[in-house]
């Protein structure tokens, strides 16, 4: 078996003092979903920060393709392929659809338009409004241009925080059927859900975070067997 | 016929100085909201930057004069502009690298930012006086008029004379013109969005592959840009003391305030706004009354408050707004 695409092994740190993250580890193969759950407060989102350099890590080194980034900005980590759509505060509130989509391409100096097609048919109704701030949008339509945004780097691994956050169950299906779609072109993809079954469905590796800790990790179709899970964390 | 009288002298007195001194406090504004907008903090350094600018275009206006270059019937000055913004813009950008660069990477709180610029702003004052010194210096050469009060008068056989100056026309002339450019900049390219998109959130700028270290770059020539055209339309208008730019401070927060902190188009409005009020609220408006109202004989000058105060009218309005509407009127950040 080859390497993990990304692997972030043994992170250990926080934002101040205490440790929020002890010894955590991820993986995401080439063109694999990769699924994080956990209760509130697990320290989820701290880990996705730490894998994108947002957070100083006491231990632990994070490898992309082979390649050493542990001591690289998040800008740099943006230059070697990595998309972040973060948990909150995910889109350029005052520019429009379009600009927040240009903005996501910033570092990219050859012809966008193709990419922004495909963001477009990805998710339709961002063409549709793509002249009004996005501040302005619904809560669902927001996480798609978050989304298109990160997309817009044409990244080969998109972390993704909870995007399915405040949208409808419709909504939701819709956006995990797209998820699906961009894994399928090749991208990877690392996601943190508050939708643990749904999302460890598609999953193929899951990690259960307890406290800045791996609890569990498998394949998501083993972690939703697993009676345990079920008991803990899937409600039954 | 006396209806005219009135709108002549309206025009005259009230309308034509408004209008030139709310392009300067826009001008001015929009510096501050900038910086705010980008680096967070309210830049207490701005009008000392705005008299160093125009310390320096004066500067060179004399070189360019003793060198017997000009732009006749035009100021100097304007042709040693671009030189005065070049000079300003170095002090100002090392003054980033040498001072607010240490507190960016502390990531200090604004507070500790504006205290910061107060330093900065006590020693760009000094720096200005030591270069300049303390007097009153007009440097306006170029034509006076474009219309004089008298030739009007003969012209038009009105008993109220409309005086037009250069000045006037050049501020208003050449604050559209920065305007439209800064729009045109800020909207349409990809440095100017970046600017707009670290300014709305800064984190995802950064997730968005931004340098924050360009984006500050840019804003500081900007601000140094605005600061130094604006400082130089106002001494060309009235005329050059260094004293007079830190009293302008307070008008123009008040614009940027009023307009909503970090927003531009709220910055320009702030600035005509209290522009008009200051100018409106000291002008003795007995003469206009006499023509509209003949009948009707008051006993004092109709002037609301005597000049000397005319920093009370922003300063009022300035607590007004933050009372009722503390984001602005065109929904800035809240202070
Ligand atoms: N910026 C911060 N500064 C300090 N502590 C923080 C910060 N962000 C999060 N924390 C703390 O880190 C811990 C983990 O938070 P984190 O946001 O990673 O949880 P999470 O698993 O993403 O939770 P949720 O499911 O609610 O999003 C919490 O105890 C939180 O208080
Ligand atoms: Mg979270």
């Amino acid at each position: 078996m080859s390497a993990p695409y990304l692997s972030a092994e043994g992170m250990t740190g926080g934002y101040g003092a205490a440790d929020i993250l002890h010894d955590c580890t991820l993986t995401v193969d080439r063109g694999q979903i990769a699924v994080i759950v956990g209760p509130n407060g697990a320290g989820k989102s701290t880990a996705m920060k730490a894998v994108f350099g947002m957070l100083r890590l006491r231990a632990g080194r994070v490898t992309l393709d082979g390649e050493d980034i542990t001591a690289l900005s998040p800008q740099a980590r943006v230059a070697k392929g990595m998309g972040f759509v973060p948990q909150v505060a995910n889109v350029f509130p005052t520019m429009s659809v379009e600009e927040n989509l240009e903005m996501g391409a910033f570092l990219r100096r050859d012809d966008i338009r193709a990419t922004m097609e495909q963001v477009y048919a990805l998710f339709p109704i961002l063409r549709d409004k793509r002249r009004q701030n996005a501040g302005e949008l619904s809560g669902g339509q927001r996480q798609q241009v978050a989304v298109g945004r990160a997309l817009m780097t044409q990244p080969k691994l998109l972390m993704l925080d909870e995007p399915t956050a405040g949208v409808s169950p419709i909504v939701m299906d819709e956006l995990f059927d797209r998820i699906i779609e961009v894994a399928r072109s090749g991208i990877s993809i690392l996601m943190v859900e508050q939708n643990a079954r749904q999302a460890l469905e598609i999953a193929d590796r899951g990690y259960v975070l307890v406290q800045g800790a791996n609890r569990f990790a498998d394949t998501g179709a083993a972690l939703l067997a697993d009676p345990e899970v079920r008991r803990t964390f899937l409600g039954g | 016929m006396d209806i005219l009288n009135a709108i002549v002298a309206l025009a005259n007195f009230v309308l034509i100085p408004a209008a030139a001194y709310g392009a300067q406090l826009a001008l001015g504004a929009l510096g501050v909201t900038l910086i705010y907008g980008i680096l967070r903090f309210s830049n207490f350094a701005h009008g000392d930057t705005m008299a160093f600018g125009t310390a320096m275009v004066i500067l060179v206006t004399w070189a360019l004069q003793g060198a017997g270059i000009g732009i006749a019937p035009l100021p100097t000055a304007l042709l040693a502009l671009p030189f005065g913004i070049g000079l300003t813009a170095a002090l100002v950008l090392g003054t980033d690298r040498a001072v607010y660069r240490f507190y960016r990477r502390q990531k200090a709180a604004p507070v500790i930012l504006v205290i910061v610029s107060m330093g900065v702003m006590f020693v760009m004052n000094g720096l200005t006086r030591f270069i300049i010194g303390v007097e009153d210096i007009a440097f306006d050469d170029g034509a006076r008029f474009i219309v004089n009060a008298r030739a009007f008068r003969d012209a038009t056989g009105l008993d109220e004379g409309l005086a037009l100056r250069s000045t006037q026309v050049i501020t208003l002339v050449t604050a559209l013109v920065v305007v439209v450019w800064l729009f045109w900049f800020l909207n349409r390219t990809r440095t100017g969005k970046s600017m707009r998109a670290f300014s709305d959130n800064e984190d995802l700028a950064l997730l968005s592959g931004i340098n924050p270290e360009r984006v500050v770059m840019y804003a500081w020539l900007i601000a140094s840009a605005l600061a130094t055209i604006a400082g130089t339309l106002y001494g060309l208008d009235k005329s050059f003391k260094a004293f007079n730019y830190f009293q302008l401070l307070l008008p123009i927060f008040a614009a940027a305030i009023v307009g909503g902190l970090g927003n531009p188009v709220g910055a320009i409005a702030g600035g005509f706004l209290i522009a008009f009020s200051e100018v409106g609220v000291t002008y003795a408006w007995k003469k206009v009354a006499g023509y509209v109202l003949p009948f009707w004989e008051p006993d004092g000058l109709l002037q609301l408050l005597s000049t000397e105060y005319k920093f009370a009218v922003s300063f009022v309005i300035l607590i007004a707004v933050l009372l009722f509407r503390p984001t602005g009127l065109f929904k800035g950040k809240s202070v």
